[in-house]
């Protein structure tokens, strides 16, 4: 074993020194430390990538002495370490770019704090990623949805708190909705780890008899992380959440918590119950039809709503459907369609909530379209990362969005049932108008400048301009190219998802 | 309908809109409407139709509401009844079900050094779970700061200062001979019992996080029988931050050490120590210190946090 097996640990480890540290540093020593760490983070799970596509299997870590069912693991292979990555890279952008922000949001004797928590939430992404038992993923949840409310409460306007308190209260159901799950699981087959589980499984359910308790105990499981990421019926809490954050906790929540989630969920799946026993239980294709109606009244939600944020934060609603349809189609094309889509949405989402309170503040600070008028002119880095990420959501060919649309049809049309492939061919064509509509009109409205009238009327100063700040354009810069090599190179993505499901189970 | 579609591009259009076609003024621009509305709201009474006809509906959706949640806690109390009446039972299909358990019974007190097998599996078998565990506690602590530490933004007015400074003297107890004298017996025999259940968390029931709990009751009561300033004067931010930081740092490091030494397949001499005595279970005896200093210190800044929104009077 090379000494690389070991960055996984050292990588949640020193988050989570990390978190501790930043709460007695001064607020700006925080904020660096934290960039730099970041930096180094983003290095260690570059190497693990390398080191798992040249060895071509995935390794695991035995934390302690005592192995596998008796002590806690971590495991590596290409996706976790391609996931890891990616989330690192989202979240280094965000902190770059909203970091102005939180500033107004917040006192700044507590800006350390901040920085804190967001340390803790990188330890714990990094550890629902790489874990290798569901207990661990539980731990770690929790200090995901406490880190997430924590990063939510800082902007201390009624609106935010009422938001964080729903948000708290609907999250802290489904951890305890997941956790009912892992406990059952445990009862039926003694284990906690994923992969000792999976045999236990394989030989429950080879009874017919206990299927039914097999697919409740998943199913509860399932509710629990569904309600966390925002399935259709429950992603009421999205549009106030998302849209009335500090924008570096909008970008973070919306593209990597939500992320984590899902990729817990589908790692339980590929690796816990594995892909034959799945097919027995119902649920494959509730989440399909959920995941449907999800990106269906998510669009309407998006076309209907006056604001710029909630409606982003409604399309969010539809994307994370998206997702869900992907794992409701099931096999290695929609899995690989859903992981892909996680990877698209997560950049192409961070990048529109980091530059709609740009375009906001020379607006008067307004997030309604009607003030909006112009803002693409006055803020012209702004306008132009909110236009790539709106046409990467669209689908417009080059950017990521379009080759998740396609890897989604060709997953549809390789289903075996035909209604199936219909439905989902349909719900893509319906979803992909939608997307259009609203996004069209925010960039039409955007780049348009506002009449003779409006600046006379006068709301707010139209004059207001906002030069090139190099802080907002090297990270938008980044999360673009990223989306666009997504886009243009997206077979490298497929391969390296499709490598790393091959060694996930 | 072309003049639906340019309102709506235009950012006009609210959705309310759509089922206020028919009445008049809906052509305004939405703020006039809102604030003429507004104003009307002011002027004129409700006539009594509208709201009885409010209050029917508010009613009839509450019932709804109410009925709805009904049937599905019922559901959900049936689905889970039946699924705990047909869990398989344990280890018939699948034998493998007792290993882990079996091992953690027979062998904890050798591979641990533990006489509490609970400590062992926590502390020694399944450690990250336990070092995540804390820096739960740790999350929580540091969003209640963000929240409730007194600071430019969050307190707005001298009022805002003033009103809670008197409510708080209003409804302070300390200075009560009766709690005075009670005090002084219980709060040594509170810290003392403290003490003994975090250093004998390898022997016997207990260890960091319930005796940290005892510690941060005793810790409480000291501030409410003599009030703050008492405690304030070691327990202070500054001694609660470092206090924190070195007591996770050292968790996470001493774990981490742990970790890895024992992934790499290499000798990590801890001294397990005798069996029974205090000095044994390896690294079980100072985890559980340090998280029992974590424990009492989030115990007590919740409890100043929320009675005064800082912690230490600064």
């Amino acid at each position: 074993m090379g000494f690389i097996w070991n960055f996984p640990l050292f990588t949640i480890v020193c988050s989570l020194f990390s978190g501790a540290l930043c709460s007695i540093l001064s607020p700006r020593a925080a904020k660096r430390y934290t960039i730099l760490f970041e930096g180094v983070l983003i290095l260690l799970a570059a190497c693990v990538l390398g080191y798992t596509l040249g060895s071509g299997a995935s390794f695991t870590y035995v934390m302690g002495e005592f192995p596998a069912p008796w002590g806690n693991e971590i495991r590596a292979g290409v996706l976790e370490a391609l996931f890891a990555l990616v989330f690192l890279v989202i979240m280094l952008c965000s902190v770059f770019a909203g970091e102005r922000f939180l500033q107004k949001d917040l006192d700044e004797s507590k800006i350390n704090l901040y920085y804190s928590l967001v340390n803790l939430m990188t330890a714990a992404l990094m550890a629902l990623v790489w874990t290798n038992d569901i207990f661990t993923g539980y731990v770690f949840l929790e200090i995901l949805t406490l880190s997430s409310c924590g990063v939510l409460i800082v902007r201390e306007i009624g609106r935010t708190t009422l938001a964080a308190m729903r948000y708290m209260i609907l999250n802290l159901l489904g951890s305890g909705l997941y956790l009912l799950g892992v406990v059952l699981l445990y009862d039926t087959t003694g284990h906690l780890l994923m992969v000792p589980m999976r045999t236990a499984i394989a030989d429950i359910a080879a009874d017919p008899a206990n299927l039914p308790v097999l697919s409740i105990s998943v199913g509860i499981l399932t509710i629990g992380l569904a309600i966390k990421s925002g399935l259709f019926p429950f992603h009421f809490w999205m549009p106030d959440t998302y849209g009335k954050a500090s924008p570096i906790s909008a970008a973070l929540l919306s593209s990597l918590v939500s992320k984590a989630y899902i990729f817990l969920l589908l790692k339980i799946y590929y690796r816990v119950i594995g892909p034959e026993v799945l097919e027995k239980l119902p649920i494959g294709n509730i989440l399909l039809v959920l995941g449907m109606l999800g990106i269906i009244f998510g669009s309407v939600s998006a076309m209907l709503s006056d604001d710029i944020n909630r409606m982003v934060a409604f399309s969010s609603a539809a994307q994370i459907g998206y997702i869900y349809m992907g794992i409701g189609i099931g096999g290695l094309a929609g899995y690989t369609a859903a992981l892909f889509h996680m990877l698209a949405h997560a950049v192409t989402k961070s990048q529109l909530f980091l530059s709609t309170p740009r375009l906001a503040e020379v607006s008067g600070g307004n997030l309604g379209f009607r003030y909006l008028q112009g803002s693409g002119l006055r803020n012209r880095d702004a306008g132009k990362a909110f236009s790539v990420a709106a046409l990467s959501m669209i689908g417009i060919p080059i950017f990521a969005g379009f080759a998740s649309k396609v890897l989604f049809g060709i997953s549809a049309v390789m289903a075996d049932n035909t209604m199936e492939t219909v439905c989902v061919l349909l719900v893509l064509a319906v979803s992909s108008l939608l997307n259009v509509l609203y996004f069209i009109r925010t960039m039409v409205r955007i780049y348009i400048a506002p009449t003779k009238e409006q600046v006379k009327e006068g709301k707010y100063d139209y004059r207001v301009k906002e030069g090139h700040s190099p802080s907002f354009f090297i990270p938008m810069l980044v999360l673009s190219s990223i989306n666009v090599f997504m886009g243009l190179f997206s077979w490298i993505i497929v391969d390296l998802i499709r490598t790393g499901l091959g060694m996930f189970a | 309908m072309k003049d639906l579609f340019v309102r709506w591009l235009n950012g006009d259009l609210d959705v309310m809109d759509w089922f206020a076609q028919g009445q008049e003024g809906y052509d305004e621009p939405r703020e006039a409407f809102k604030a003429r509305k507004k104003e009307l709201n002011h002027q004129i009474d409700v006539s009594e139709h509208t709201s009885e006809l409010k209050a029917v509906t508010r009613k009839s959706f509450g019932l709804a509401y109410q009925a709805v949640a009904v049937v599905s806690c019922i559901l959900l109390i049936g689905v889970l009844l039946y699924t705990v009446a047909n869990l398989p039972y344990f280890g018939r299909e699948n034998p493998r079900a007792v290993e882990v358990v079996q091992r953690y019974v027979e062998e904890g007190l050798k591979e641990t050094g533990a006489v509490n097998i609970v400590s062992g599996m926590i502390l020694d078998y399944r450690a990250f779970d336990t070092l995540g565990e804390s820096h739960v506690l740790f999350t929580a602590l540091i969003c209640v700061l963000v929240l409730l530490r007194k600071d430019k933004k969050n307190m707005q007015s001298l009022y805002e200062d003033y009103y809670s400074i008197t409510l708080d003297h209003y409804y302070d107890i300390s200075g009560d001979s009766i709690l005075h004298r009670v005090g002084m017996i219980l709060i040594p025999s509170i810290l003392l019992f403290g003490i003994y259940v975090i250093l004998n968390g390898q022997n016997s029931p207990g260890g960091g996080f319930s005796g940290g709990a005892v510690m941060g009751a005793g810790l409480i009561m000291t501030a409410a029988a003599y009030g703050f300033d008492h405690v304030d004067r070691f327990f202070t931010l500054r001694f609660f931050e470092r206090t924190t930081f070195i007591a996770l740092t050292f968790y996470s490091f001493a774990k981490g050490y742990v970790f890895f030494m024992g992934a790499n397949g290499l000798e990590s001499h801890i001294p397990k120590g005798t069996p029974g005595a205090v000095l044994s279970g390896g690294l079980i005896l100072p985890l559980d210190i340090a998280v029992g200093f974590v424990v009492m210190c989030t115990m007590f800044g919740f409890y100043s946090l929320f009675r005064r929104g800082s912690i230490g009077g600064d």
